[in-house]
């Protein structure tokens, strides 16, 4: 059962940073994994005055706040219309409305959790993270940090033109993901994030120029034998280590077919 | 800690522990209509409006609502009465357990997308658990529901 002693409407950022630097106070996303903890919490630090709950666009990015909802980033018309509607996909099956309308990229994104649909969607689109402390890191490099007490602020989303596919497999609907991929093409580079391995997601790569030629279904084929030969998997309740290497060959060749047929929509749009 | 909220449009105000949740809170305030099916954030049951938005109420801070509008089941009576025929004429559900959660969240959708396809129905309403039936009678009830609405004119 989760405690918690005190809660603490953050003023400033400062504060909420000071607050965290201590050991059992704790930062409140959505609190959805939170509460299903075992955890005497000292204060709770709630950033839900610090404007934070807002998709800001400038001219070059969408600027995610750390209390942005799931849902409304799952709504969001701009961000969808960019990645092929691979950020609607990738969200609609966590849990449902009620529990989107609670949870939080923040949340989401700084637990860096092992399930997360979220974490490989946004590693496709190559994001980055502002942290408070350690300023703008990828989302790359900080899924494989340690877990600190800096703060997440926001997650920064470049706009430019790409082809995004979302997929993911699930044992029954509404459940954790038994495994997810991602697979984007920016300029050329595809990024193959697979997650729910069932570790932290992880980003490859076509090093061996095996889509240098286009997709067709021989070379998507190819990249999913390649992608289950390279991949690192493990067993849970949910699935063995044996058949998520193989679903993700499966899921790696299908969205490279989903993702031939995307059209490059104007992030302008 | 003291806070101030709108429980179905009454001010409520009241000194909290910090860790109390909505539910709780809701529930010590005679809104009996909300209930703990889960405790894992996943049946739907606890749902309730936050400024007019469907949230799980077993997984909020009641200190995070000060200031807040809240409505649940108690103050929807008459369009969860409306609906709720519909649902009853179908024989959709057996033991209703899971109908104060349902409801609430059908009178969102019906809201926010008053003409869904049947797969945003479904997409809608994945977050509400039944445990009796295979959602067949609640999808006929509310489909039977749009239709009457929309032939007689009315907003849903």
């Amino acid at each position: 059962m989760l405690t918690i002693n005190q809660y603490v409407k953050a003023e400033s950022l400062q504060q909420a940073y000071e607050l965290n630097q201590k050991k059992n106070n704790v930062i409140l996303g959505g609190m959805l994994w939170l509460k299903m903890q075992k955890k005497s919490v000292g204060t709770a630090i709630d950033l839900s005055d610090l404007g934070l709950d807002k998709i800001e666009e400038t001219e070059d990015s969408y600027l995610l706040g750390a209390m942005v909802t799931l849902r409304s980033l799952e709504l969001h018309k701009g961000l969808n219309s960019m990645t092929n509607n691979a950020v609607a996909e990738s969200l609609k099956h966590i849990v449902g409305i009620q529990f989107r309308n609670l949870a939080t990229v923040g949340g989401s994104i700084f637990g860096r959790y092992g399930f997360s649909d979220v974490l490989t969607l946004l590693m496709a689109l190559n994001a980055q993270v502002e942290l408070y402390q350690k300023g703008i890191v990828s989302i790359e490099e900080f899924s494989k940090m340690p877990y600190d007490n800096d703060l997440l602020v926001r997650v920064i989303i470049k706009k430019q033109e790409m082809k995004v596919a979302y997929l993911s497999q699930r044992n029954t609907k509404t459940d954790f993901p038994v495994l997810t991929c991602a697979i984007s093409n920016m300029e050329g580079t595809y990024r193959c994030v697979i997650g729910a391995r069932p570790k932290r997601a992880v980003c490859l790569y076509d090093n061996n120029d095996i889509l240098k030629d286009g997709i067709t279904p021989e070379s998507a084929e190819k990249f999913g034998e390649y992608i289950k030969s390279q991949i690192i998997t493990g067993s849970n309740m949910r699935a063995s280590e044996e058949y998520r290497k193989v679903l993700s060959g499966v899921l790696t060749k299908r969205a490279l077919l989903k993702l031939k047929d995307c059209e490059v929509t104007s992030y302008a749009d | 800690m003291q806070i101030k909220l709108w429980i179905n449009g009454k001010m409520v105000t009241e000194d909290v522990a910090a860790d109390t949740l909505l539910i709780d809170f809701l529930r010590a305030h005679g809104c009996l209509s909300v209930k703990r099916g889960c405790e894992t954030s996943n049946c739907g049951l606890c749902t309730v409006f936050v400024e007019d938005k469907p949230v799980l109420s077993c997984s909020m801070l009641v200190a995070r609502v000060n200031g807040k509008k809240v409505t649940t089941l108690e103050g929807l009576q008459e369009e969860a009465e409306d609906f709720g025929a519909f649902i009853a004429d179908q024989g959709a559900e057996q033991c209703g357990f899971c109908n104060p959660g349902f409801i609430m969240n059908a009178i969102a959708m019906f809201r926010e997308n008053p003409d869904p396809s049947d797969e945003e129905i479904k997409q809608y309403l994945a977050g509400n658990l039944c445990r009796c039936s295979g959602y067949e009678g609640q999808l006929r009830g509310i489909k039977a529901y749009l239709s009457f609405k929309k032939e007689n004119g009315g907003v849903c």
